[in-house]
C-alpha cells in the first residue's frame, strides 16, 4: 500500500543528501522529498516509478521544476533561489544503465576521463588500486566495443570512481547484463560499498539485487516515495 | 608518360592551392554550421540551410556574378574586407578559393550535420557527469565522434573545390598563374587550335586527382568507423 510520503529521520550518520523535488513529466508527477546518510541507498520500486528521473535530477541532467536538492550541505538546486548547479560541477559520479563508455577512447582513457576533464594530476596508485579492485587491469589497452557487458560496467564503475565523487549513483547497473554476469558484478559492488566510505544510491527493481547490496532502501511508487527504511521494506518483494 | 609543360604545372598545382585553401577555410564555418543546423533551434533556421544549399543549386555563373557584387572591390564585403584587412578577392587566386569553397560548402556541412545529429547525446551527459564543461565535451566527445562526417564532408568539399569552373571563372576570370585552375586550362585549351593534346594531359590530370581524393575518402572514412566501432 503507498502510504504519503514522510520525512523519515534514518537511522545512522549524518545527512548526506537532502532533497525535495516535484518535477511534471507529461502526464507522469514526481513528487520526492527525502534524506540519505552514508552507505548504499536503494531507491527500489517498478518500471515507471520516477526512479532515472530522479537520479537525473540529482546529477543535474534533469532539471526539476519546484524543490530543492543539497549535497554536503552545499545547494545544487533551489527552484527558489534559481540555483542550478551544472552537472559538470556537480562531482556526482553516475554509473549508466547502459554504461555509456566513450567508444572513441581505449578503456584507459575512459577511466582517465574524469581525472583529466578536472585537470588534476596523475595517481598512478589509486588508479591501479581501482583497476584491481574491479578486475579490469588487463584491459586497459582495449576498446570498449571489444568488451563483454559486465566488463563493460566495471569500467563505467571504475571510470565514475576515478572522478573521485562525493556520492556515486548506479541505475540499475546491472540491467543490461544477462544472469551470469550479474553475478559477476555484485561481489565488487559489495566490496566497493564495505572498501570506499563513497555513499551510493543505487537504483533497482529487483529485490534480490538490493538485499545484497543496500544499507537503506527508499521505495518509488508511482512519482512518490512510498516507504523508506532499512531492508525489511523488502520482506514482501520479490 | 604524361609529360606536362610548365603552364599546365602552374595550373594544376594553383587548383591543388586552391582547393586546399578553400577546404581549410571552410571547414571550421561548416562545423559551426553543422553544429547549428543539427543542434540548434531558432528562428530562421530552415532559411539558414536553405542558404547554405543554395549554391548547390544555383546555376555557378548566378553563384559567380553574386560573388563579384559583394566581394568585389567595390562590393558590401569585398570592400570592408580590403580597407579593414588589406585582402582582395577580384580575379586574384584568392577569390577563386573563396569561390571554390562556398560551392563545396553545402557538401562540408552536409555530413558534418549527419554526423552530429547521429551521436549519441547521452555520451555528452556523461562526459557532464565526469566534470567536462560543455567546451571539453564538444572537443573531447562530440567532435572526435563526428570525425567519420567531418573528414567525408572535407573530401567532398575539396574534390568539388578542385574541379569548379561555373563560378571561378565568372568571378575571377580565368587568368594564366593566377586564377586558371585545371578545368580553366583545358576549357581555354580546347579553344585554341592544336590545344587538344594539353588538354587531353589536363584531363588524365584531373581523373587521377579525382580518383585519389574519393580512395582517400574511402579510406579514411573506413578507418575513422573501424577505429569506433571495433573489426
Amino acid at each position: 500500500m503507498a502510504r504519503p510520503a514522510r520525512q523519515h529521520a534514518l537511522s545512522w550518520g549524518i545527512i548526506v543528501l537532502a532533497l525535495e523535488v516535484e518535477k511534471q513529466l507529461g502526464a507522469f508527477a514526481l513528487a520526492v522529498r527525502f534524506q540519505i546518510a552514508g552507505g548504499v541507498t536503494a531507491l527500489f520500486g517498478p518500471s515507471g516509478a520516477g526512479k532515472t528521473s530522479l537520479v537525473n535530477m540529482i546529477a543535474g541532467l534533469l532539471k526539476p521544476d519546484r524543490g530543492c536538492i543539497v549535497l554536503d550541505q552545499t545547494t545544487l538546486f533551489d527552484a527558489a533561489k534559481t540555483v542550478n548547479v551544472p552537472p559538470h560541477r556537480r562531482q556526482i559520479g553516475y554509473v549508466f544503465q547502459e554504461g555509456r563508455l566513450f567508444p572513441h577512447l581505449s578503456v584507459r582513457q575512459n577511466l582517465d576521463y574524469g581525472r583529466r576533464m578536472s585537470g588534476r594530476p596523475r595517481d598512478p596508485t589509486e588508479f591501479e588500486r581501482i583497476a584491481a579492485l574491479l578486475g579490469i587491469a588487463h584491459l586497459l589497452q582495449r576498446r570498449p566495443r571489444m568488451l563483454s557487458g559486465g566488463e563493460r560496467q566495471r569500467v563505467a564503475i571504475g571510470r565514475a570512481l576515478l572522478m573521485r565523487p562525493r556520492l556515486l549513483l548506479l541505475d540499475e547497473p546491472l540491467a543490461s547484463l544477462d544472469a551470469g554476469h550479474k553475478g559477476e558484478i555484485l561481489p565488487y559492488l559489495v566490496r566497493l560499498r564495505d572498501e570506499a566510505a563513497i555513499p551510493m544510491v543505487y537504483v533497482s527493481h529487483i529485490a534480490a539485487e538490493v538485499r545484497q547490496i543496500a544499507t537503506t532502501v527508499m521505495r518509488l511508487d508511482e512519482g512518490h516515495v512510498a516507504a523508506a527504511g532499512g531492508l525489511e521494506l523488502l520482506a514482501d518483494a520479490r | 608518360m604524361l609529360e606536362l609543360s610548365p603552364a599546365e604545372w602552374t595550373a594544376v598545382a594553383l587548383s591543388l592551392q586552391i582547393a586546399l585553401v578553400a577546404t581549410a577555410w571552410a571547414l571550421p564555418f561548416g562545423i559551426a554550421i553543422g553544429w547549428l543546423l543539427a543542434r540548434g533551434k531558432f528562428w530562421g533556421k530552415t532559411v539558414l540551410d536553405g542558404l547554405v544549399h543554395l549554391p548547390l543549386v544555383l546555376p555557378p555563373v548566378v553563384t559567380g556574378y553574386l560573388l563579384l557584387i559583394w566581394f568585389g572591390r567595390k562590393g558590401p564585403v569585398g570592400a570592408f574586407l580590403y580597407d579593414h584587412f588589406g585582402v582582395v578577392f577580384a580575379f586574384r587566386w584568392t577569390g577563386a578559393a573563396l569561390a571554390s569553397g562556398v560551392m563545396g560548402f553545402p557538401l562540408l556541412v552536409r555530413p558534418i550535420r549527419l554526423a552530429l545529429e547521429a551521436i549519441d547525446r547521452r555520451l555528452e551527459d556523461a562526459a557532464a557527469t565526469l566534470g567536462a564543461n560543455p567546451a571539453l565535451v564538444f572537443f573531447t566527445v562530440t567532435l572526435p565522434l563526428a570525425l567519420p562526417g567531418i573528414v567525408a564532408g572535407l573530401l567532398l568539399c575539396f574534390a568539388r573545390a578542385l574541379g569548379e569552373f561555373g563560378a571561378t571563372i565568372t568571378f575571377v576570370s580565368n587568368i594564366p598563374g593566377e586564377t586558371q585552375t585545371i578545368s580553366a586550362a583545358i576549357y581555354t585549351f580546347l579553344q585554341i587550335p592544336d590545344g587538344d593534346a594539353a588538354a587531353g594531359r589536363l584531363v588524365v590530370v584531373a581523373i587521377v586527382l579525382s580518383l585519389v581524393a574519393l580512395i582517400a575518402a574511402e579510406w579514411l572514412g573506413r578507418r575513422a568507423s573501424t577505429r569506433f566501432h571495433g573489426e
